[in-house]
């Protein structure tokens, strides 16, 4: 297998506080390839987005990336001086935020932005050119009548259209990985499936490598090829999506498919994990599962299980160290 | 945008018309504009004579009509101490309280937006917090104190400034201005930071507070995300968002500098409108103090609707929205 294009190697974000250190990425490692769909799912607060910030060198402060490495195209990045990594930011990995009402500068045309995101990647692209360029790109997203969308302001376009002119910016330089936090949670769920198939189509076409935040395991599904499930602050479960949907290792992600309601299945209630994650102060000793855990026993509160491999991925818990796979 | 300015053209003729009426009071209720005039062994039948010639006698709303239509030819009557028009001794002294007023406002702007730009950008450096301390003091000091201060290290202690009047002026016809040679420029430097300081420390902060919020905004994220540079970030994104509460309260604050000149023309001697106005109350020179009073109200109207104008040329959404209301 060639190398991957991003591996982050045993990450941990800390965020200190007056009242103690509040550790927010705890020790995840992942790896995504060229041109793969990673796709990074769990509830809100599990880390996922802070995972994204620190890989893109924009956590803020007073977070900051307390240990591990994170490698792109082998060369190391976390430590990176800021004016090195913003030349990476936007040239080999973009992000896509999750609010595109608040993405775009209100008082700049989305033209302007296009060709000053453009000509500040490569200083050799005259305005005119540069013009031509986002043309291209806006047409490329499917922004209808282009020539005249260009010159206008964002709060002239719906939230659909936003989210394709923030798809069209993080486009801009053709970057290698595309950091995509939440792309289509603040969208009308109608919309939702065209981004979707939108970052989708256009990073299959060239070749860039996406790293899908969400807490929607559809969208998972249905675009990411391997998935990564993160419960506070860690990754309880990682590997090829088919694997992870069919037979799923870990307690929690059993939890969250069976959360899923599904058509033609009649139920009264909808299915729920009991309980809520632990807060970033109070988590549990052993399993930070635990308390929640149906197939909980002693061990789980004890020790912290480390993933363990699993084909094509791994999984951290105890049930699968001990008899495999849980019924 | 015509209609607006219209609407707000009219306003601002209600406004001046209600200052016109209480400066018009002025005549009926501070004293005997007859006793100012006359000496002591005038007597009663004179006075009546000079009542019935001066219009004292007509109908309150005639003499009103009259004052008005005069004011607006730009007739405001004899001042009582000096036996000249007003309007005259007005013009002589409005260039020299203008100049002062407009190197006031350079300095509160070309020191205030770049401090507070530099506060809110790095607010833990020590030097943020050393210019916010600073500015407290500019904040709390009382304006004469701060041009006595001045006064005593740059001008009796240094020696290298003068302590009062405007120095060497050259007539450009009615205009004598104090830019034009170096004892001028010298003159201006105590009373302008005097006059300036208090509003140079109220721009940086609303500049500090107005970044510091930006600066979380999600367009900004968005902005360094993309890869673009520092300069374009905070100047180009971040500075270009805070400018609209900072053109509001710096349109506000010329009026004020305008009109609240008084206390740094006495303190510094300069020969401007507010010591006119000052040695006015002293003599209860009426005419004088109405046009004043008419006059600044006039200042604060055509600045206030510079400032609403400079509303449409920053934010393209008040724009479009005239757009939409005039279709």
């Amino acid at each position: 297998m060639a190398d991957p294009l991003l591996k982050v190697e045993d990450l941990k974000v800390e965020f200190p506080t007056r009242r103690g250190t509040l550790v927010a990425v705890d020790g995840v490692s992942l790896h995504i390839d060229p041109g793969e769909v990673l796709g990074v799912v769990g509830e809100s607060g599990a880390g996922k987005s802070m995972t994204g910030n620190a890989i893109i060198g924009l956590l803020e402060p007073p977070g900051r990336v307390a240990g591990g490495r994170i490698l792109f195209e082998g060369r190391r990045i976390d430590d990176l001086p800021y004016e090195e990594m913003r030349k990476i930011r936007g040239r080999h990995i973009g992000a896509i935020f999750q609010d595109p009402l608040t993405s775009l500068n209100p008082l700049y045309t989305v033209g302007r932005q296009l060709i000053e995101t453009i000509r500040t990647h490569d200083e050799a692209v005259g305005e005119t050119d540069a013009r031509t360029r986002a043309l291209g790109l806006l047409r490329e997203v499917g922004i209808p009548a282009a020539e005249a969308r260009i010159d206008h302001y964002p709060h002239q376009f719906s939230g659909g259209m936003r989210q394709r002119v923030v798809i069209a910016l993080a486009l801009c330089a053709n970057p290698r990985l595309i950091i995509a936090d939440e792309p289509t949670t603040a969208l009308d769920v109608s919309i939702q499936a065209q981004i979707i198939a939108l970052i989708k189509r256009l990073c299959r076409e060239h070749g860039t490598a996406v790293m899908l935040v969400t807490h929607d395991m559809g969208v998972i599904a249905e675009t990411a090829d391997r998935v990564a499930v993160m419960y506070s602050g860690r990754i309880a479960e990682i590997g090829p999506v088919r694997e992870v949907i069919k037979h799923p290792r870990h307690p929690y992600t059993v939890g969250l498919m069976g959360s899923i309601p599904k058509v033609g299945q009649r139920r009264e209630k909808l299915t729920q994990i009991e309980g809520t994650m632990p807060r970033l102060n109070a988590i549990p000793r052993g399993c930070a599962f635990n308390p929640r855990c149906p197939k909980v026993f002693a061990r789980c509160r004890e020790e912290r299980p480390d993933p363990r491999p699993t084909p094509g991925g791994a999984v951290a818990c105890w049930l699968n160290a001990a008899a495999g796979r849980p019924a | 945008m015509i209609a607006f300015v219209i609407r707000r053209l009219l306003q601002s003729i209600v406004v001046m018309l209600t200052v016109a009426f209480v400066a018009f009071f002025l005549f009926n209720f501070v004293g005997d504009p007859i006793n100012n005039m006359v000496g002591q062994d005038t007597s009663m039948a004179d006075r009546e004579r000079l009542r019935q010639d001066l219009g004292l006698n007509d109908p309150f709303p005639v003499r009103f009509a009259t004052f008005v239509g005069n004011a607006l030819q730009g007739k405001f009557g004899v001042s009582y101490r000096m036996a000249e028009p007003v309007g005259r001794l007005i013009a002589s002294r409005l260039p020299a309280t203008l100049e002062l007023s407009l190197m006031a406002a350079s300095f509160a702007l070309l020191v205030g937006i770049p401090m507070g730009v530099y506060t809110g950008l790095y607010p833990k450096r020590l030097s943020s917090r050393f210019f916010l301390t600073i500015s407290l003091i500019g904040i709390s000091l009382p304006t004469f104190l701060i041009g006595i201060l001045l006064i005593l290290v740059f001008a009796v202690l240094l020696g290298v400034l003068p302590s009062f009047g405007r120095g060497d002026v050259v007539k450009l016809g009615w205009w004598s201005t104090g830019f034009l040679t170096a004892s001028g420029w010298k003159a201006v430097v105590l009373p302008a930071i005097t006059l300036g300081l208090f509003q140079m420390t109220l721009i940086m902060r609303l500049v500090r507070s107005e970044m510091l919020e930006v600066m979380r905004t999600d367009y900004i994220k968005f902005a360094r995300a993309r890869g673009l540079t520092d300069r374009a970030v905070h100047f180009g994104h971040a500075l270009k968002n805070t400018l609209v509460p900072v053109i509001t309260i710096t349109g506000l604050q010329l009026g004020a500098i305008i009109a609240f000149a008084i206390v740094t023309e006495t303190v510094f001697q300069w020969p401007g409108m507010g010591l006119l106005f000052l040695q006015s109350v002293q003599f209860a020179d009426i005419p004088v103090m109405a046009t004043y009073l008419i006059l600044i109200a006039f200042f604060f109207v055509v600045i206030n609707l510079i400032v609403d104008l400079l509303y449409y040329v920053v934010d393209p959404r008040l724009r479009i929205d005239v757009q939409i209301r005039a279709n």
